[in-house]
């Protein structure tokens, strides 16, 4: 198995493999079919990147969603 | 009866309210509020996801079946960065360039950081963005925001979810005087119809609230007072207000008056 790293999903830590694509890792976590919007340390990546984005150690991902606003 | 309608960004509504879809006791009374307001704009958010919440989606299904045209906001942002990178995350899940830009300088009284807006501004229009910034009553940050491209303004009224009305009635006239072309929209700060009523018959062209609707006892029926409230300020601002005066004027003809000079 390859070497574990950690990357921060919405504030919270998790280990997935290193030189995981964005896109493997949201399928990981079950957010790669919802209606979610992504950025990778505070920097927007479009949803046509997911696949050819490699995630790094540390890295601090935000995955957003739709919520009622004013 | 709606009152005449108003263009922004190139495209026509026939309802100058617009509505936000925060706060309310359930989504189904949010959507009786969308109906009763007849709104065709409604502003809504992005949050982190947490993959085991199923009420995010619940939320986007109820708006998005209200066939309103999306203004998705960039609330909480603190910085230009921040805004940006919202807008941008908002462009994509919400498959529109319109955004109300917010950038907040301040924690307590959730005031619009004008330094930070106008920069936000400034990158978003280039990114091809239809901004609508939520910014204070100042004239030369309006300018500002103008001059980097912005078409509509969103001036508060009042600090987010106050109620307070007009705070600043001098700030808001200069603004609408100053600036007689550009629609401008009061955001925030309203917590009464007759403040809605007051602002539209002021010469603005907009009402955008949230918290004064949802927060009702019954918001579909605040959501229809406002809209009447909205619809009855343009018509008299259309109608042309009478000048006030200090002294009283009779208005039954005073020739004809019978009993004339007979009291000695």
């Amino acid at each position: 198995m390859s070497d574990a790293i950690t990357v921060s999903l919405n504030g919270n830590s998790e280990a997935i493999e290193s030189g995981q694509s964005l896109q493997h890792a949201l399928q990981q976590w079950d957010l790669a079919d919802k209606k979610v919007a992504t950025a990778i340390n505070g920097d927007f990546v479009p949803r046509s990147r997911y696949a050819n984005t490699r995630l790094n150690n540390g890295d601090q991902i935000d995955v957003v969603a739709p919520v009622g606003g004013g | 009866m709606n009152s005449s309608t108003f263009t922004l960004y190139g495209e026509t509504f026939d309802s100058r309210f617009l509505l936000g879809t925060a706060l309310y006791p359930s989504p189904q009374i949010m959507r009786d509020a969308i109906a009763a307001s007849a709104c065709k704009i409604v502003t809504l958010g992005l949050r982190r996801q947490n993959p085991n919440e199923r009420d995010g989606a619940a939320i986007w299904d109820y708006i998005k079946d209200t066939g309103c045209h999306l203004l998705p906001n960039t609330a909480g942002c603190k910085s230009a960065k921040e805004a940006i990178t919202l807008a941008e995350m908002s462009r994509e899940i919400f498959d529109t360039a319109w955004i109300k830009l917010e950038v907040i300088g301040d924690d307590y009284n959730l005031q619009p950081d004008p330094y930070g807006l106008v920069d936000a501004a400034a990158v978003l229009i280039e990114e091809g963005f239809k901004v609508l910034p939520y910014t204070t009553d100042d004239l030369i940050v309006a300018k500002k925001l103008l001059d980097v491209g912005c078409e509509v303004l969103m001036p508060w009224g009042a600090p987010i979810g106050t109620g307070q009305g007009l705070m600043n009635k001098y700030n808001l006239r200069t603004l609408r005087e100053r600036l007689p072309n550009t629609p401008l929209i009061i955001d925030a700060g309203l917590g009464k119809p007759s403040q809605a009523t007051e602002a539209m018959e002021m010469g603005f062209d907009g009402i955008l609230l949230n918290t004064a609707v949802a927060k009702a006892q019954n918001p579909a029926l605040m959501a229809q007072a406002f809209a009447g409230a909205i619809d009855a300020g343009r018509q008299a601002f259309e109608a042309g207000l009478m000048v006030t005066r200090d002294t009283a004027s009779a208005s039954t003809p005073t020739i004809g008056q019978p009993f004339w000079h007979q009291h000695k």
